[in-house]
């Protein structure tokens, strides 16, 4: 048991930041997955604004990428930074 | 002088800058060896130096890191390193310029530490441990410290310099020609700039800031727009003089940022003031006597620039990381085979092209989305009272 303990102790950092990032990948993908389809519901009903629909788009993409970032860069962190995690 | 003078004097200087790299030889590992301190604090040395030899970058026992070649590539470093073929490392060596309490100001180029293996006046550079890749001051008792200012020229610095440089080439011939040839259909450059800064006028500035203030901001706007996207584009090309880092730096973006927070609140007005310390609207007692609505409003004013930081060094950088793991594959796999890493090549070069295409398209949209974030920034911070 206690190896066990010194093992997990060992590298949960690394699980940590492992798991923290693929949830985050989880998350963005679910919001921008939304906002392509709605936008693509939205030029279907009204094909010549295509062009707004999709710099809005674009636009909404960019920000929720920025929000999966910060979690990737605190992911780096816990593995480049932290004291004990490897 | 025209343009084409100009612009041809400096391709000849960048080219000629690239004969200031200095080759660097294989030979056996040395221990460190500490030169007597210069008596001489202020000397640049000339670059006639002849190469001095030492160890290659990457042993050939220790085999490939992955993580050394993708660090080495996105990180800041002292000299320039321009190929490595085999033994033969080709690298520009740049100034360091440090102040320390002890040793006053001391300017020499980057070579003189032929990479970490002698110490120079007092310095040594690191490259094992946990001060790797920094530079090192040598106390009397022989602990090592940071010196207290070290403001060396970096590669970064030099990148941004170059990018500064296309940019002035650039709008500088484009406002000539307008002004030489006024009302007149644009011909040359200004074909491919008229259309960006008119879409920068009319769907960034004009919607967020307003018609009558933004011709204030438009020069801010446009040059943080170029600098940017420029500073991606070039963080793309793998050879001099492009293939540094700087958009992926954060200490970049934390400038740009805070130029973006330092325009913003500078031209703020009395709403804009007066929505963070007294918002109307809100019951009295959330914000006397605990001021908990200014708190709240003081933390997202700070929020607004560290989120523009984050997310244009974390696009960067993340897309600077996939493009090097695709080709640390290759060094991965041909480690245990040469023809199983002639086989992985192919495979990698094409998703490597199909990620550096995603890249480009990034370049342009995190330009496009700093800047619209700025002048939404802006526009909040000086709309009036409706």
């Amino acid at each position: 048991m206690s190896t066990l303990m010194v093992i997990l102790e060992a590298a949960l950092g690394t699980l940590g930041a492992a798991l923290g990032a693929g949830i985050t990948v989880v998350g963005a993908s679910i919001g921008i997955g939304r906002i392509g389809s709605t936008a693509m519901e939205a030029i279907a009903r009204q094909p010549e604004a295509a062009g707004d629909i999709r710099s809005n788009m674009i636009v909404a993409a960019a920000l929720i990428e920025g929000a999966a970032f910060f979690a990737i860069v605190v992911c780096l962190l816990i593995l480049f930074m932290a004291p004990a995690a490897g | 002088m025209n343009r084409k003078l100009i612009s041809y004097l400096l391709g000849a200087l960048l080219f000629l800058l690239l004969f200031a790299a200095r080759p660097v030889q294989q030979d056996h590992p040395q221990d460190h060896t500490s030169t007597t301190p210069d008596s001489e604090l202020n000397s640049t040395e000339n670059l006639t130096e002849s190469p001095d030899a030492h160890d290659a970058h990457v042993n050939a026992e220790e085999g490939f890191s992955p993580s050394n070649f993708i660090f080495d590539h996105i990180l800041d470093s002292y000299d320039w390193h321009i190929l490595s073929y085999k033994d033969f490392h080709l690298s520009i060596p740049l100034p360091v310029i440090l102040y320390s309490e002890t040793k006053g100001l001391n300017v020499f180029m980057f070579n003189k530490f032929h990479h970490g293996h002698s110490d120079y006046r007092g310095f040594r550079y690191e490259t094992h441990g946990e001060n790797r890749h920094k530079i090192m001051e040598i106390m009397e008792d022989g602990s090592t410290v940071l010196p207290k200012l070290d403001l060396s020229f970096t590669k970064n610095v030099l990148a941004i310099l170059i990018s500064i440089i296309l940019l002035l080439l650039v709008f500088l011939s484009v406002a000539k020609a307008y002004t030489r040839r006024p009302n007149q259909a644009p011909t040359g450059l200004q074909n491919l700039m008229e259309p960006i800064i008119l879409f920068i006028r009319d769907d960034i500035a004009k919607p967020s800031i307003g018609e009558h203030k933004y011709r204030k901001f438009m020069p801010y706007l446009l040059t943080i727009f170029f600098f940017i996207w420029f500073n991606n584009m070039l963080g793309l090309i793998p050879i001099f003089p492009g293939g540094a880092n700087v958009t992926g730096s954060i200490t970049v973006t934390m400038v740009l940022a805070l130029f973006t927070f330092g325009v913003t609140t500078l031209n703020g007005n009395r709403n804009y003031w007066q929505h963070i310390f007294n918002m109307p609207g809100v019951p009295w007692w959330i914000k006397v006597p605990i001021p908990l609505m200014p708190v709240i409003e003081i933390i997202g004013m700070l929020t607004k620039p560290f989120v523009l930081m984050v997310r244009l060094f974390a696009n960067i950088t993340a897309g600077h990381i996939i493009v090097l793991g695709f080709f640390s594959l290759i060094f991965i796999f041909g480690q245990m085979s040469p023809g199983l890493g002639y086989g992985v090549s192919v495979l990698s070069l094409a998703f490597t092209i199909f990620m550096s295409m995603l890249e480009l398209l990034v370049a342009l949209i995190q330009a496009y989305v700093f800047t619209l974030l700025s002048a939404i920034y802006l526009g909040m911070a000086t709309e009036e009272h409706h």
